[in-house]
């Protein structure tokens, strides 16, 4: 009963189709930025390092190395201002969280690539 | 004023139309019966009785059974009063369902809910107090309260604790209204109301939801 109704309460917010992308992805975000009165499509990209949370709550987490910073955004999957999420490249992966790259600069955050039919790169 | 009588579901976010997450409750309320209009000639002032949630006549003792008869209904659970100005005519009738479509023209809503008990806290927990340092010599009273009187806190009579003193007791189960909920919308199918922001109780507790005293 209450998560019947929670869910209905939820369903108006969730996307009807989420874009299909795994850890380890290269991707391109889009996402919507509002400055004033304007809106643009801003794209992020970097590698998908962690999948977290279910439902409304769902999040992914984007890092890329912008000159010698490693730079991690957090998404929410559902938020409509996430416009799509592009899947370029598969890596290959051992693990759902790849936080061990955090600790890793030049050549070695490079993931070994996995020929995956739902990135662009086929 | 409207007033409907419902359960607190839970918490969850959504979207609104400009992208941005927003914090809600959700309130399963109503339909309320009116149980009783109270008028000033009879019972000294003006209200409406409301009852939400059924409970099987066998549960309640006669006279909850007989009152709820009057209004040819089955014994509520959960009975509450929306009082009326003084001289004013309720707008019902007893026997009739308030759903959640009274709230349709209200943008801003009050609710009363029941918090969640705390048990024996004390007062750092309870009223917020500063206690001591960790360090620095501070000695077995890290989250004491201090001192709590003087000779010379009651000039006159000397050394009389004060009445009203915040001390450590019982915390929570008291009836905590949260004021100017914006509603964010409503459900006339499930009965749902969705308001922005926390709603004090559980999840399951019952609450009371009015329009606004002071924002329209």
């Amino acid at each position: 009963m209450k998560t019947e109704l929670m869910d209905s309460v939820e369903s108006k917010s969730l996307k009807s189709k989420v874009p299909y992308f795994e850890v380890g992805d290269v991707v391109d975000v889009k996402c919507r930025i509002t400055e004033g009165v304007k809106t643009r499509i801003q794209t992020f990209s970097g590698t998908v390092i962690a999948r977290s949370g279910r439902g409304m709550n769902e999040t992914f987490t984007v890092r890329r190395v912008a000159g010698d910073e490693g730079v991690e955004r957090v998404f929410p999957l559902n938020s409509p201002n996430v416009v799509d999420v592009i899947p370029l490249r598969s890596g290959k992966t051992r693990r759902a969280k790849l936080y061990y790259l955090r600790k890793r600069t030049g050549k070695g955050i490079r993931l070994a690539q996995r020929h995956s039919s739902h990135t662009i790169a086929r | 004023m409207v007033k409907l009588l419902g359960k607190k579901i839970g918490m969850t976010q959504i979207y609104d139309e400009s992208g941005r997450m927003i914090p809600v409750t959700v309130i399963l309320a109503g339909p309320c019966k009116v149980m009783q209009i109270k008028t000033a000639e009879t019972d000294g002032y003006s209200a409406v009785q409301l009852g939400y949630d059924d409970v099987k006549a066998s549960r309640v003792k006669k006279p909850q059974e007989g009152h709820a008869k009057k209004s040819e209904t089955t014994p509520k659970r959960f009975v509450r009063e929306l009082r009326l100005a003084d001289g004013s005519e309720a707008d019902c009738q007893v026997g009739d369902d308030v759903t959640v479509s009274a709230l349709a023209d209200v943008k801003y809503v009050d609710v009363v809910g029941t918090s969640k008990g705390k048990g024996y806290a004390g007062v750092m927990k309870r009223h917020g107090f500063g206690g001591f340092p960790a360090s620095h010599g501070c000695e077995r009273k890290h989250r004491a309260a201090g001192s709590i009187s003087s000779v010379a806190s009651d000039a006159g009579s000397g050394g009389n604790l004060k009445k009203g003193k915040r001390m450590a007791g019982r915390m929570g189960g008291d009836r905590v209204t949260t004021r100017n909920h914006q509603l964010v919308s409503i459900d006339t199918e499930k009965n749902l109301i969705i308001v922005k922001g926390a709603v004090a109780g559980a999840s399951g507790g019952y609450v009371e939801v009015c329009n606004s005293r002071t924002k329209r």
